[in-house]
């Protein structure tokens, strides 16, 4: 097995005797375990924290089937799922975020702004407004979620989807639908719209395994298909259009399969914890600036997003003894606050 | 300001008879916002007879005068106002930045209002209008001042400064609702109030938020002359006598007064200011001498006329403003972008 290292690109490449070989960069590899390992960390502290601390070796002998009964109940049916449905809404969102922004080229490009997320939470309302269970409102929330997308890319498809076109629409069908949801807000009893506001918001609140299944195999099938199936591709197609279909890439049905993995990843996130906001917009930037690679860094951000959802629910959950916020609150501020610092720095760097 | 006559660069047929049909085409806008006052007037859960109108503001003995004075004539004077400021203030926010696609709406000036006010209605218990007209302007003149440093300068297209103001829109969006969240009384005011309505309208709102828009729209029409001149360019305009930096605060000034004080009042609003200056540019081309008088008196008959349709529409109770101009305008802004020319910067 023999390394190369590229001194310009900081690319390696590892080959075997037999003649496989692995290009890959060794700083992005880093943040990608880096954050993992973040990932990991935090989540041991919110599996032992809450009204019952628990040590972390407490914590992985009731993981791994030791401890006392009451231990394994709070670790594994009380604490795990909020952790896995936090892990893969935050994985899930960062993850369609980095493929929005790289497919519309625009570091603002993510599904909060293109109208994605208020579909979810049009499609989750109108189950408030006409009385449903959880159930009924998670699938509301996939439906108006993909019914969004398929308006948006309907509206901007003109002989193919073009990234500003794309962006356009959709901050104008976001538009639209905010205003729809204000009114649908006014239409609810108090009590339910408090409840809407909060699944609006993004909570991870009582989410049990029946949050995280449905996300989890959406994940397990899309994520695979999108990091292995289309990155090259999408690398390729940030060279702009005529190089990419040059190079054999097959742009329209690439981006609708992108497209709607990404759509669909948001949607089942949506679904499982309310569209939480920023993770998708400031996870894929988080990694771009930590690894300096171009390319949409699709596993780092993963990484990042799980990380960030699991940190910013664990301070939610923390950070004012005896008054629980949502997580969204959390990443809002957190977003919010990111967003304006990137606006100026984007700007004087002219690339915005 | 002296800048000398700018020359027009629209060209078809001569001066004097376009003049004239102009003047034409203004006073049948005014004839259509009058018409549009009278509706507002007469529709409604009860509905008024013409006559019943008339005899309703004139006549303090009439059985309609409560229901005319109390309900229906604020909430239209109300109307007419914000109207005429969001209209106003999108026309020249899109000279100003040069582009066709800025609405203080969409680039978050009326949501930076509506933070503003929710944060001083639930952290510091200001409730009446009087106290939170001052932080709506507060809040709109931060964000009037983050888009145009953002947008405003060279190099800045359409789309990017669209995507900018959505995204301070989601922030600010998102941060009303968690304050809506952390108290369940502020919700109940505030969901009504965000979405964009003119139901809660009160002479004491009209009477505190008029100053104000009366102002912005002063400042607003005085600089029309000089804006057009700052169309040529910088150095022409410099040339033709008029001081760029001078034109640009003051329209900042008078957006900020125009977006805070409608938003104070009836919540944030979008598409209006998008809308009217379009369609009023396809009437009388780029001038903004008459620009900005059409959409003054345009843009309330389009304000009044979707907040008589979410009356009518919505019996036995109403649609609100907001979410008719949202479903009306939001079309019109899809074809406008989906048109070639700016959809690609």
């Amino acid at each position: 097995m023999s390394a190369r290292t590229n001194g310009l690109s900081t690319m390696t490449v590892l080959r075997t005797p037999g003649g496989l070989s692995v290009r890959f960069r060794p700083r992005a590899l880093a943040v990608g375990l880096g954050a993992a390992v973040l990932a990991a960390g935090l989540g041991l502290v919110a599996l032992g924290s809450g009204d019952y601390p628990m040590g972390p070796t407490d914590v992985l002998r009731a993981l791994t089937g030791g401890g006392s009964v009451a231990e394994q109940f709070i670790v594994t049916e009380l604490r795990l799922p909020r952790l896995v449905t936090a892990l893969l809404v935050g994985a899930a969102l960062a993850l369609g975020g980095a493929v929005f922004q790289s497919l519309v080229r625009n570091p603002l490009g993510s599904p909060d702004i293109l109208g994605f997320t208020q579909g979810a939470s049009t499609g989750a309302l109108v189950v408030v407004v006409l009385g449903g269970g959880s159930l009924a409102l998670a699938g509301a929330a996939v439906v108006g979620g993909l019914a969004t997308g398929l308006l948006i890319y309907a509206l901007a498809w003109r002989r193919g989807v073009h990234g500003y076109r794309l962006v356009l629409v959709g901050i104008g069908v976001a538009a639209i639908l905010t205003g729809v949801n204000g009114y649908l807000l006014t239409r609810a009893p108090l009590m339910d719209a408090a409840r809407a506001v909060l699944w609006l918001t993004g909570s991870l609140d009582g989410r049990g395994w029946a949050n995280a299944g449905p996300l989890l195999a959406v994940t397990a099938v899309l994520a695979p298909l999108v990091l292995v199936g289309c990155a090259p591709a999408l690398r390729m197609m940030e060279l702009g259009d005529d190089t990419a279909s040059a190079l054999g890439v097959p742009l329209r049905r690439l981006r609708l399969v992108l497209l709607a993995s990404a759509v669909l990843l948001v949607s089942f996130a949506a679904a499982a914890a309310g569209p939480v906001s920023f993770v998708a917009l400031v996870a894929p930037h988080v990694a771009k600036r930590l690894t300096r690679a171009p390319g949409p860094n699709l596993l780092p951000s993963m990484a990042l997003g799980a990380a960030l959802l699991v940190g910013a629910d664990l301070l939610a959950q923390r950070a004012f003894p005896g008054h629980q916020l949502p997580v969204g609150v959390v990443t809002g501020v957190l977003g919010g606050g990111y967003l304006v610092w990137l606006l100026a720095v984007e700007r004087r760097a002219g690339r915005l | 300001m002296s800048a000398p006559n700018v020359p027009d660069v629209s060209t078809a047929p001569p001066p004097k008879r376009r003049r004239a049909a102009r003047a034409v085409g203004l006073l049948g806008a005014v004839v259509l916002l009058v018409v549009i006052l009278v509706l507002s007037i007469a529709v409604g859960a009860k509905s008024l007879p013409l006559a019943d109108v008339w005899s309703g503001l004139l006549h303090r003995d009439a059985t309609e005068y409560a229901v005319v004075h109390r309900m229906r004539l604020p909430r239209t004077l109300l109307g007419l106002l914000a109207g005429t400021a969001l209209g106003v203030a999108g026309a020249v926010m899109q000279a100003l930045t040069r582009n066709p696609l800025a609405d203080p709406g969409l680039l978050g000036i009326n949501a930076g209002a509506s933070a503003a006010v929710a944060v001083a209605a639930t952290f510091l218990g200001v409730t009446a209008i009087g106290g939170y007209v001052w932080f709506a302007l507060l809040g709109a003149a931060l964000v009037t001042a983050l888009v145009y440093a953002v947008g405003g300068g060279r190099g800045a297209t359409p789309a990017r400064l669209a995507l900018a103001g959505a995204a301070l829109n989601a922030t600010l969006y998102s941060f009303v609702s968690a304050i809506m969240l952390l108290d369940t009384a502020s919700l109940d005011r505030l969901r009504f109030w965000t979405v964009g309505s003119l139901a809660s309208a009160d002479s004491a709102t009209v009477t505190r938020v008029a100053p104000f828009i009366l102002v912005g729209l002063l400042v607003a029409l005085g600089a029309a002359r000089p804006l057009n001149a700052l169309a040529l360019g910088d150095d022409a305009a410099r040339a033709l006598g008029a001081r760029p930096a001078v034109i640009r605060a003051a329209v900042i000034v008078a957006v900020t007064l125009l977006c805070g004080a409608a938003t104070a009042a009836c919540g944030p609003i979008v598409f209006v200011g998008l809308l009217v200056p379009h369609l009023v540019r396809a009437i009388t081309g780029p001038d903004l001498r008459w620009l900005l008088p059409y959409c003054a008196v345009l843009a309330p008959v389009l304000l009044l006329g979707a907040d008589v349709l979410g009356r009518v529409l919505g019996r036995p109770g109403e649609l609100q403003v907001g979410m008719v101009t949202a479903v009306l305008g939001g079309p019109l802004f899809l074809w406008l972008v989906t048109r070639s020319r700016v959809a690609h910067p």
